[in-house]
């Protein structure tokens, strides 16, 4: 086998290394970092909710008791986040699964070109949903005193910080994806089937 | 064949200049946003750097159509291809930036009555509308920038074009 794997020479340029290379097993840990924080990213703002019972005092013995809640669903801004997040997660995942069990399909022609494309609207999608959400989370943080605003993050602490975390997973996953974008835009250089 | 490669050349030209000045005008349209009103005896003004979306929005479409006027003259040169990788992350920053300033301006016109946040485009309706021309701008420079990525990877990298 050494023999064979020493003597390409003979066969070519074409030939590839039966191990899995450093840089294959590279793509595949940052495709797995990847799906991991666009994945918690969805889990994490999905499962964001705060309830906050709010005890008014009426004089005497009386007091009314108002729940307030905090879903993420009330803001438009950060649906859109799930949502493209959780369209990213499942990019990453059919992606790595390809990488991994999918050898039969490396020669296809025209599939790096498709990878790249596709991870290159992922980078938007994601990064237009996560600049919505962080403009939406600046919003609660700070409020706007110009337009009356109040900040809503000093009441409802927990879904602020959970709310921010989903954001910095989110962002990891754009910083990933672009990276992984670039080193898959090389490697169609290098392996000419798939151009 | 050349007249038709040319005639190509000459509408992709057209068509950056386009992208150029549909950032340009977002950004100008963004800046000059401003009025004041008097509400129950008070002043109460809008200005557009009262909101960090709105001037991530402003910046955003700036360094665009700095970027679109750079972009029309470098040759199709071995660096025409470096070139794609910058049009993959304007494109991207323009779309953030777009998407982030679309969320304020939702809150802004329909509130946000969990959060208590009342909708100011009953006080200053011309502010409203002044931002509302600056984000369709914003979204024609980002439908026109990714039609442009699009042509330049069909020309530089591989021709996708079925």
């Amino acid at each position: 086998m050494a023999v064979e794997n020493g003597g390409s020479l003979e066969n070519g340029s074409g030939k590839k290394p039966k191990a899995k290379s450093s840089e294959e097993m590279l793509l595949i840990v940052l495709r797995l970092l990847a799906l991991g924080a666009t994945f918690s990213a969805t889990l994490v703002m999905a499962l964001n909710k705060e309830t906050k019972t709010v005890v008014v005092p009426l004089g005497g013995s009386n007091s009314i008791s108002a729940t307030l809640s905090a879903k993420f669903q009330h803001t438009p801004a950060f649906v859109f986040f799930v949502i493209a997040n959780s369209i990213a997660s499942l990019h990453n995942l059919s992606l790595l699964l390809l990488r991994l069990f999918g050898k039969k399909f490396e020669d296809i022609k025209g599939l790096g070109l498709l990878i790249t494309i596709s991870d290159m609207v992922m980078v938007a999608l994601v990064s237009g949903g996560a600049a919505a959400a962080a403009s939406m989370a600046e919003l609660g943080k700070n409020g706007n005193s110009h337009a009356r605003w109040n900040k809503i993050c000093d009441k409802f602490d927990a879904y602020c910080d959970r709310g921010g975390g989903a954001l910095i997973a989110s962002f990891a996953g754009v910083g990933l994806l672009m990276v992984l974008n670039g080193l898959s835009t090389v490697n169609l250089y290098k392996n000419p089937a798939t151009r | 064949m050349e007249k038709g490669k040319k005639a190509c050349t000459l509408l992709l030209g057209a068509l950056r200049l386009m992208s150029m000045a549909a950032t340009l005008s977002a950004t100008i349209v963004t800046i000059t946003s401003r009025e004041r009103v008097i509400v129950f005896n008070f002043p109460m003004d809008a200005k557009y750097h009262y909101t960090p979306s709105l001037k991530f929005f402003a910046i955003a479409n700036g360094i665009g159509s700095v970027y679109s006027l750079v972009v029309l003259f470098i040759p199709a040169t071995k660096l025409r291809r470096l070139v794609v990788a910058f049009d993959v992350v304007i494109t991207m920053l323009l779309t953030a930036s777009a998407s982030a300033a679309l969320a304020v301006g939702h809150v802004a016109r329909k509130g946000d009555s969990h959060a208590g946040w009342i909708p100011i485009c009953g006080q200053v309706p011309k502010f409203c509308d002044h931002v509302m021309a600056a984000l369709i701008l914003g979204f024609c420079g980002v439908f026109i920038y990714m039609f442009l990525l699009l042509h330049a990877i069909h020309t530089f990298i591989k021709p996708i074009l079925l």
